[in-house]
């Protein structure tokens, strides 16, 4: 009874550490659907956080660390905020290419593309996270505060008055305390979602997932859809190693393998939404309450908690069996996923 | 070159437009390797005509539509689109001479709603997926040539006739002016064909022209102005639908009689080895391939399966092999040579060989059912006996020795038995390997479709020795073929199908090719709705 | 209009082992090339002293030569598990977790039967379980798949996690000594349970019974998918289903017993990655090696041997990094950078093995 008055009383703050948990795993969720919807079965999307992570923090660290501190300049904050952006974008997406380069044009098999690509791409964010804690001076000294403040930044004027409104609720903090990047992660998946359901070019991107055969016989240049959704997709999904890296971590580095852990549990949030971008966005803060909720609730150990933290992939799981028993045409993976496609010789 | 003429004289009875013609075809030669599918064919298709074009399976029907729908490229000959030349590479280019193609496959998105089918691919208004607009377009095109489409239906819901109805409106809302389309009744319901015609009628008053593929001569009769007709990749003619008959048609399509000479020794003890009664069959999707079919096949002679292909053959056959599964109150009867009666029913391929029965079965689709294409001649041999022998091991010596015997006795050409993948080979080897190995079994009744399909004279009549042997040794050979010639020749009787249905049993010795002919096409019941 | 490709291209009918064996070296020696940039252009070092150090790292002593052995046959082991699978086409990407279950089920006997059990009973249990646990773990998305044809890639990816976070709850649960967040070396005076502990006392050739083991194991293997009637059911499976059913095998059933086979294998795997190497058990004890495992197996198209071949190739880059790390005062991140680099460009190759190009002059057009 008391774990759960306990439980009721802390929701509010479960939901704020939940949201920014679940912004990681949005982006890359995200990426991932925008990918799968062209049929790609991108299994490097932890690789590609990763790759999109450091890129933005070794960008950032030479500019405020090396060259600002080198020309004893202050930090232009615009500068951080768009370098670490554009560079994550590209880092991700040059991972995106290397994939679909081997799986597309090379005709490489996607699931072990999928795997070697988060091999490497884990290889190369922890190497250069290593390398940059080990220039700062040690483990865990890499810091760009400016960048790292600007992405964590928000309206203190917004939250207070809301939060004046709603008293104990705390609603002001509930919606306005993040970093811009969280709204931008929805405000991507709503895109993502008008992009698929109300475009030309959305109706054509699915159809190469779902059917490559028929696309192709309608005109739709296939190869180049499905670069182009592996590519963008990779670009999307890097954010939320960025997110995590600036927002979560507060920008610095850590060798840890969680980047790794989220990436998987984003490729799982894509089975979650049955590769839907409205309802990842719902399913990722779920997924960020059950992760974090073993912290609220009373009577827990330390075994019981990593058994709480198993709930995402049940959660995972049981709707992929929900979802093949049901049948359920609108919930099924796109048809052509992970399936290559040759145009047969004539 | 005596249809051209005909055409010539009605050039100046009608001349609208430009060009009368909304397309003509000139000396089109289509070969894939040695085997000439259309050799010199000249057609002509007029603005606001319905032309059917009528051939037996294999006459190269569809492969001179698809060089109009821009799945293959002609060898020799040329293409004119409203009297201009033009070069036809790919469904694109169709599409932009006003070609629409109507494929036998339908090409749809299953979550996709009809009208996201119909505009899929097109650049539409800014690129903007503006359904009320569509769905309104969709819904002129319904209501001027009476379709009935729901827009926003998902294709996973639809009929195979509403699929068919989406195929049609998407070629039409792409502006097509001509349209082919192959065997659209194959598919559908007597009264779906009815309503298919009624729209192919107002189509053609609002000046399209239309090519309709079909080997069913009562709808040749009744929909069409025109009838061309081939013959083993050869134009035999055209001819007005009013001054043709059924009779007159089905000359044409099978044309005369051939000898072939294929010894027909007779076994003087036939038994009763299996006896199908009530057989019915439906598909994934419901629709009845095999509508209450009844017969005995006997030991100790060969069945003929006669029937346009797609009648219920494939089925047939699988169902008594017990891969398909029959409805309700059907019997499929085993008779042992010793006497024994065994009911098949219900009984899956492994049943069937724990029951001890030996049963052959050279399908239809080598690769896609009889034999496995990235594995050796030997190890395609043990897809029959690698149960053989004790222990976890499966005996690859026997298996081995089985192959090299059927290697060397039909003269099958490989490089390495054991070493070159079977998709490899020729199709002629191929396919001496699948029906020596069913043979090889030592079965009680042995049953093969298509045969002979894509092979040379030789390994042709190598196989007919075969069966026939095979049927003297009191086994009950069933033969699916589609050359009516070999039929008459090599069977002691014929079943002709028709449209799932048995359309009769007849004696082959005294039957005739045209009677055959007709028994495969005309539908009975439906014949009576048609007088 | 279309103008024809450049380069057109079509499938090999088949290609010569050695023109196969050529292309997969050039790749290789290519993937070297551009490793030797990449290391050059990250710490301005020779790369050819870098590779010599990597040679170092791997055979330099004969402590670091078994440690190559330990650590290659473990993901060779992981790798035949997962062939049979592969072999009937279904993407078993959970041998990470059917990993953990066996070398939690061992951990367990081993853990709280040592004493209580003669030696002969703790192994027989030991591998009984992890063979058993790692079956459950594959043959619950098999199930799946053969029941619902629910989706094994994304089945098994996640049975995957499950199975960590169990780990995860184990090694709370059997924390050793308090407060450390580890299970501890289990049995560390007794050595009861250590399988290495079997043929010798020494040092180096503990890890002699794991190497044999699992050349046993890829020889059962190999001879089970060649010449077993189970094997050829697994490869006429994955050819074509419906050649499967004319020939009257059951589908369902060979896609449940191989992936119950598989998991088994796979579970085996995490039996001697405790009882022969770690001996104890935490999230690590798989380590990403059941993923590492199927790029082996995918690379040496379901051969056992060729499989202790490509083990060998990854198992020498990542020794061979850790030394630069240390020779250099690199982080041992590089090794999965440059395995990343290597295996990109093996994939790559298989292009160039299973397709021809042809380059085609351009004809000009008629009409």
């Amino acid at each position: 009874m008391n774990g759960l008055l306990e439980f009721l009383t802390s929701f509010p703050t479960l939901l704020h550490s939940a949201v920014i948990f679940g912004t990681v795993i949005l982006f890359g969720a995200l990426g991932e659907i925008l990918t799968e919807k062209g049929g790609n079965l991108n299994l490097g999307v932890p690789g590609i956080m990763y790759m999109g992570g450091i890129a933005g923090l070794a960008s950032t660290f030479l500019y405020e660390n090396v060259y600002c501190a080198n020309a004893g300049i202050t930090p232009n904050t615009a500068i951080c905020v768009i370098l670490c952006l554009v560079s994550t974008f590209l880092a991700a997406a040059l991972g995106g290419l290397i994939y679909s380069f081997l799986t597309i044009t090379l005709r490489t098999n996607q699931n072990v593309t999928g795997l070697t690509l988060t091999i490497f791409g884990a290889g190369l964010g922890n190497f250069f996270g290593g390398s940059l804690n080990k220039l700062a001076g040690g483990v865990g000294q890499v810091n760009v505060n400016v960048t790292s403040e600007a992405f964590r930044a928000y309206s203190t004027k917004l939250v207070d008055f809301f939060d004046g409104f709603t008293g104990k609720l705390g609603l002001g903090t509930l919606l306005f305390s993040y970093g811009f990047l969280t709204y931008v992660a929805i405000i991507i998946a709503v895109a993502i979602w008008f992009f698929l359901d109300k475009t030309r070019t959305g109706l054509s991107l699915r159809s190469v997932g779902e059917n490559t055969a028929t696309a192709d016989a309608a005109g739709i240049p296939v190869t180049k859809y499905k670069y182009l959704a592996t590519c963008i997709g990779a670009g999307i999904s890097g954010f939320g190693g960025t997110y995590y890296v600036m927002n979560y971590i507060k920008g610095t580095w850590e060798n840890q393998g969680t980047i790794e852990a989220l990436g998987w549990l984003a490729v799982a949030l894509v089975i979650f939404a049955t590769w839907k971008p409205l309802r990842s966005i719902w399913g990722a803060y779920l997924f960020g309450i059950l992760y974090w909720a073993y912290n609220y609730i009373g009577g827990l150990n330390r075994s019981t908690i990593e058994l709480f933290k198993m709930l995402p992939y049940v959660f995972t799981l049981l709707v992929l069996i929900t979802v093949s028993l049901r049948r359920r045409k609108e919930d099924q993976p796109p048809a052509s996923l992970g399936l290559p496609y040759f145009r047969e010789e004539r | 070159m005596e249809s051209h003429d005909i055409n010539k004289t009605a050039d100046t009875a009608t001349g609208t437009g430009a060009c009368e013609y909304a397309i003509e075809l000139r000396h089109i030669t289509k070969r894939f390797g040695d085997v000439v599918a259309n050799d010199n064919i000249d057609l002509a298709l007029k603005k606001g005509e319905i032309l059917s074009l009528l051939g037996e399976n294999g006459s190269g029907k569809t492969t001179l539509m698809n060089m109009l729908g821009g799945i293959y490229f002609p060898d020799e000959g040329e293409i004119f689109v409203d009297g201009k030349p033009v070069s036809i590479k790919s469904p694109k280019d169709s599409f932009h001479y006003g070609i629409g193609m109507i494929h036998q496959h339908f090409k749809l998105v299953d979550v996709f709603t009809a009208a996201e089918n119909i505009v899929l691919g097109l650049e539409g208004d800014k690129g903007k997926l503006d359904r009320a607009s569509i769905r309104k377009a969709v819904k002129e095109i319904a209501e001027r040539y009476g379709f009935e489409i729901d827009p926003d239906q998902k294709v996973y819901n639809m009929s195979v006739s509403q699929k068919q109805t989406v195929e049609i409106v998407k070629v039409l809302y792409r502006g097509a002016d001509v349209l082919i389309l192959d065997e659209p009744t194959a598919v559908l319901t007597p009264q779906e064909t009815d309503k298919l015609f009624a729209v192919m009628r107002n189509m053609k008053r609002d000046g399209k022209a239309i090519i309709i593929i079909t080997h069913k001569l009562h709808e040749v009769l009744a929909v069409s102005d025109r009838v061309a007709v081939l013959r083993k990749g050869q134009y035999i003619g055209s001819v007005d639908t009013v001054n043709a008959t059924q009779q007159s048609l089905t000359d044409m399509m099978v044309g005369k009689s051939v000898t072939l000479n294929i010894d027909r020794p007779k076994n003087p003890s036939l038994t009763d080895r299996l006896v199908v009664e009530n057989l019915t069959v439906k598909d994934k999707d419901g629709v009845k391939k095999l509508d209450n079919v009844s017969f005995t096949a006997m030991g100790g002679e060969i069945l003929g399966i006669a029937g346009i292909a797609g009648s219920g053959q494939k089925e047939l056959l699988e169902a008594i092999a017990g891969i398909q599964r029959s409805e309700e109150g059907a019997a499929i009867t085993y008779l042992s040579p010793e006497g024994e009666r065994v009911s098949l029913n219900g009984m899956d391929p492994l049943d069937i060989i724990h029951n001890g029965i030996l049963l052959s079965f050279v399908p239809e689709d080598r690769f896609g059912m009889g034999l496995v294409g990235g594995m050796c001649i030997t190890d395609n041999i043990k897809l029959r006996t690698y149960r053989k022998g004790p222990g976890p091991f499966a005996d690859r010596a026997y298996s081995s020795n089985l192959a090299e015997s059927i290697v060397s006795e039909l003269e099958v050409v490989t490089p390495d038995v054991n070493r070159t993948p079977i998709r490899r080979l020729s199709g002629g080897n191929v396919q001496k390997v699948l029906v020596g190995r069913e043979i090889a079994s030592n079965p009680t009744v042995l049953m093969t479709a298509y045969a002979v399909r894509g092979l040379d004279i030789n390994t042709s009549y190598t196989i007919y020795n075969l069966l026939t042997e095979q049927k003297m040794k009191g086994v009950a050979v069933i033969y699916v073929g589609e050359d009516l010639d070999v039929l008459l020749e090599l069977c002691d009787r014929i079943l002709v199908l028709c449209g799932g249905q048995v359309s009769g049993i007849v004696d082959a010795a005294s039957t005739t090719k045209e009677e055959i002919g007709l028994m495969m096409t005309q539908f009975r019941r439906e014949d009576a709705v048609h007088e | 209009m279309n103008k024809e490709p450049l380069i057109r291209i079509s499938k090999r009918d088949g290609i010569s082992f050695f023109r196969s064996a050529a292309i997969r070296a050039i790749a290789i020696l290519l993937s070297l090339i551009v490793s030797a940039f990449v290391i050059y252009a990250i710490v301005k070092l020779n790369p050819l002293h870098v590779y010599g150090s990597m040679w170092d790292g791997a055979f330099g002593t004969e402590k670091r030569v078994w440690y190559l052995l330990r650590d290659m046959m473990i993901l060779t082991c992981i790798a035949i598990g997962l062939a049979p699978a592969f072999k009937m086409r279904f993407w078993n990407i959970g041998a990470e977790g059917q990993m953990l279950v066996g070398g939690i089920a061992t951990a367990f006997f081993m853990r709280n039967y040592a004493d209580s059990m003669p030696l002969w009973l703790l192994f027989v249990c030991m591998i009984a379980g992890a063979l058993l646990c790692g079956a459950i773990w594959g043959l619950i998305p098999g199930f799946f798949k053969a029941k619902w044809n629910t989706n094994e890639t994304l089945f098994t990816l996640m049975m995957n996690y499950i199975a960590i976070q169990f780990t995860s709850f184990c090694v709370a649960k059997w924390e050793n000594p308090f407060g450390s967040n580890t299970v501890g070396t289990l049995n560390p005076a007794t050595k009861k349970g250590w399988i290495g502990n079997l043929l010798s006392d020494g040092y180096n050739n503990d890890f002699l019974c794991l190497v044999l083991i699992v050349l046993v194991l890829a020889a059962l293997m190999w001879a089970y998918l060649r010449y077993s009637k189970q094997g050829y059911e697994i490869a006429v499976v994955g050819d074509s289903e419906n050649t499967a059913k004319y020939a009257g095998i059951r589908v369902n059933r060979v896609y449940i017993r191989t992936m119950a086979i598989s998991g088994a294998i796979c579970g085996f795997a995490g039996f001697l990655a405790v009882s022969a190497v770690s001996h104890t058990i935490s999230t690590s004890t798989a380590g990403g090696r059941g993923f590492t495992a199927i790029i082996v197996a995918w690379l040496a198209k379901m051969n056992p041997f060729v499989m202790i071949l490509i083990s060998a190739l990854l198992t020498f880059l990542d020794k061979g990094a850790i030394q630069i790390a240390t020779d250099y005062g690199l982080n041992e991140y590089a090794s999965k950078i440059i395995t990343g680099i290597v295996l990109f460009f093996i994939l790559g190759s298989e292009f160039f093995i299973n397709y021809r190009m042809k380059f085609r002059h351009h004809k000009k057009e008629e009409v």
